[in-house]
């Protein structure tokens, strides 16, 4: 095939590649979407109609109501405006060739029908940051649920539940890189009887599975006191996390230039000294993306949440599991509150995606 | 001018006392108290947890943070206080020693006294052989567990990597790539609770009757092509697959990144001569752009098989197990901490452990191959 022939084959195909590719972004999109404009609708609204109905669409209004006198016998055949039925079919509603809905209101004593017309209904809803507030905070609140009963619920306090997860993350993230750090920098540039085996060990320890040391772990934090600590956690997040991050900051530090250290050293450097003023800074691309990924892996965990802190210290996704498992049907807190959860990751994950997608492609050995 | 002279004076007695082996010894003690005290102070402050939330969470961030950074500057400024050959030896302890005692408190020992659990009773009281191990792979609940796993393990790989690598090649083609490619990575950065929030609310299911508007998005599309609306959720065996699709949305992503990335390597040359050889473009991509990619499949699919045979909090999120859903890292959790029995969980941790023990294998034998100069 010519070159030619190569290229108009590849613009025929354009239209296919770009066609699938929207579909499929399509498909990934719109859950989330779904969830982000519920967020924001009344709870009302959000039992009695799918949140797509905020954009225009054609939708049931009611234009009309038909009372039958008293004369119209309801038990033998009905005819209104030239259709003849029984009241059950008049019950279920009748469909007019001119496009109105005719239906039977109540019982046959009301005498009553509604018409009703398919009607384009615009940006109508009513949005709101009720459910955000609701969420966030810990007082009581009260909603409206489809039939417009109010309904009393205890607030979430995923607000609280916020800051918890700071406080889990930020440590729980510079503490295992800090190690690593040290460890990495041992490692690759210092001597010690026992090296070679302890970093195999490392290497084996990379894809154990967490449920395979939860509990013992646990009984050691019970007699400690340590259960439902963040001391306890960062503890746990840092053993969990150590393998992996040694492992990457040690093929990073083993490839720095040797001929850098040497003259540090020469010049009469300590080893705390040439880690704390060069390796440190010569590492920060690699510690960096380490860093977005253990933040967005503690900050999403359950399991080790849900094991060592639970109630006492709740998380976001720990209180966003409870959300759902007490108020399964409460989509105005749940949707909300999914938000309130991603919120951090997402910001974090598309401002520094760059140095997230780096530490994905060398991580890629774990699971 | 006197006075500075004077202080600059004692300042230097105060440093020549330190270099002194009795003002070593005590200036190390007093360091080390200094600081244990410090930090016992800090853990005393947040366990009592009576400040107002902000200033605890503050004061954890930076007690955590600080203390660390503190721990390696006093135990290396300690040993470096000592006699020079012994600063030499101790030194690279310093460095490595805190890593190596956590993975061994946290993942070492732990993986070894879970494999002792797991020959030993409910409550760590008798020896009872393989019983734990008998019932794991007997029990009707457990091979539930073992054939939902099988499910996650073939389809969701399979599904992630297929929507990775599809992905993956159209957006190499496409000029909207990076927008495209966004779009599908973005999930990866949401928790799995959240993602479980996201897709119960798409399978939500409000029952039949006049005047009921189904809100999931499933359902209304069923009824909008004439079906009756169902409770995703709850159709045995089928749920699985509705949960298996939330897995693919968040893993999909990662799968393309990575295999965009090796796509990109393929040398143009080796392609347009294949094209000029006259393949198509479907035999370029599976005689060439595949085998040449291989190595990188291989890893994205060891990844996404490891993160399927540990699933868990999209179960335990979205159907608790209940409906035949349950899997292996949830019975786990339900034996560990709802049954109390501590045998059988351990037992299910080590069968969890020895489904990825071919993979540490490999990855063993892959950093022996690929280490010279250690």
């Amino acid at each position: 095939m010519s070159k030619k022939g190569y290229q108009s084959q590849k613009k025929a195909s354009s239209f296919v590649v770009n066609f699938v590719l929207i579909v499929i972004c399509v498909i990934w999109t719109v859950p989330t979407l779904g969830v982000l404009i519920t967020s924001f609708r009344q709870s009302e609204d959000i039992f009695r109609s799918g949140w797509w109905t905020v954009f225009p669409h054609k939708e049931d209004v009611q234009t009309g109501e038909i009372t039958l006198d008293s004369t119209v016998d309801v038990n033998g055949p009905i005819t209104i405006d030239g259709v003849t039925a029984t009241f059950e079919e008049w019950r279920q509603g009748i469909t007019l060739s001119d496009g109105r809905t005719i239906q039977w209101y109540g019982n046959k004593r009301t005498r009553k029908l509604t018409v009703t017309e398919k009607e384009w209904v615009g940006f109508s809803t009513n949005l709101t940051l009720k459910n955000y507030i609701d969420v966030i905070g810990g007082k009581t609140i009260t909603f409206k649920d489809g039939a417009g009963n109010t309904i009393t619920r205890q607030g979430n306090n995923l607000g609280d539940a916020f800051l918890n997860s700071l406080a889990v993350s930020i440590p729980g993230t510079v503490i295992p890189i800090l190690m690593a750090a040290f460890a990495a920098f041992g490692f690759s540039w210092l001597n010690f009887p026992g090296r070679n085996i302890l970093f195999t060990v490392i290497v084996a320890l990379l894809v154990v599975p967490l449920q395979s040391a939860l509990v013992p772990i646990l009984q050691d934090f019970v007699k400690m006191g340590l259960n439902g600590t963040f001391l306890g956690i960062w503890l746990a997040h840092t053993g969990f996390g150590l393998p992996l991050a040694t492992y990457l900051l040690f093929n990073y530090i083993s490839s720095l230039s040797r001929e850098l250290l040497e003259a540090a050293y020469i010049d009469g450097a300590s080893n705390f000294t040439v880690f704390t003023k060069m390796i440190l800074p010569l590492s920060v691309p690699a510690l960096a993306s380490f860093a977005i990924f253990q933040f967005l892996w503690l900050w999403n965990d359950y399991l080790v949440a849900l094991i060592f802190l639970g109630e006492k210290n709740r998380v976001v996704t720990f209180a966003l599991a409870s959300l759902v498992g007490e108020k399964g049907q409460d989509w105005h807190l749940m949707t909300a509150g999914a938000f309130v959860s991603m919120i951090l990751p997402l910001l974090v994950f598309l401002l520094l995606q760059r140095y997230f997608v780096r530490g994905l492609m060398a991580g890629s050995i774990k699971g | 001018m006197l006075n500075s002279q004077n202080t600059e004076e004692k300042v230097n007695g105060v440093l020549r006392w330190i270099k002194t082996i009795p003002g070593r010894i005590i200036s190390s003690i007093v360091i080390l108290a200094v600081t244990f005290l410090i930090l016992q102070q800090g853990y005393l402050f947040l366990s009592r947890g009576q400040a107002h939330k902000l200033v605890q969470i503050l004061v954890a961030i930076i007690w955590g943070v600080g203390g660390i950074a503190m721990l390696f500057w006093v135990t290396n400024w300690v040993a470096e206080q000592l006699p020079k050959k012994w600063t030499r030896r101790l030194q690279p302890f310093i460095f490595v020693g805190p890593a190596i005692l956590m993975m061994g408190w946290f993942l070492a020992i732990p993986v070894v006294r879970t494999f002792v659990a797991s020959f030993r009773s409910a409550y760590g009281t008798s020896w009872v052989g393989l019983q734990n191990y008998v019932y794991a792979f007997t029990d009707a609940r457990m091979l539930e567990t073992f054939r939902n796993n099988l499910l996650w393990l073939v389809f969701g790989t399979s599904f992630s990597v297929g929507f990775g690598l599809l992905i993956a090649v159209l957006a190499d083609r496409s000029r909207w790539e990076v927008i495209y490619k966004s779009i599908v990575f973005t999930p990866m950065a949401i928790s799995f609770v959240g993602a479980g929030v996201i897709w119960k609310f798409i399978y939500t299911y409000k029952g039949e009757g006049i005047g009921i508007h189904e809100i999931g998005l499933l359902n209304a599309i069923v009824t909008a092509l004439g079906g009756t609306p169902q409770p995703w959720l709850s159709l045995a065996p089928w749920n699985n697959f509705f949960l298996i699709v939330i897995m693919v949305w968040l893993q999909t992503g990662y799968c393309m990144v990575i295999i965009s990335s090796a796509i990109k390597g393929v040398p143009t040359e080796l392609l347009e001569a294949a094209r000029i050889d006259g393949a198509t473009e479907v035999e370029a991509f599976f005689k060439i752009t595949i085998p040449y990619i291989q190595g990188t499949l291989i890893t994205v699919i060891t990844t996404v098989v490891i993160f399927s045979l540990k699933t868990f909090d999209v179960v335990r999120v979205m159907t608790g197990g209940n409906n035949g859903t349950n899997v292996i890292a949830n019975e786990f959790y339900l034996q560990s901490f709802t049954y109390s029995n501590a045998g059988r969980a351990a037992a299910i941790a080590v069968i969890l452990l020895l489904a990825v023990t071919p993979i540490i294998v490999n990855n063993l034998r892959q950093f022996n191959k690929g280490r010279k100069g250690f």
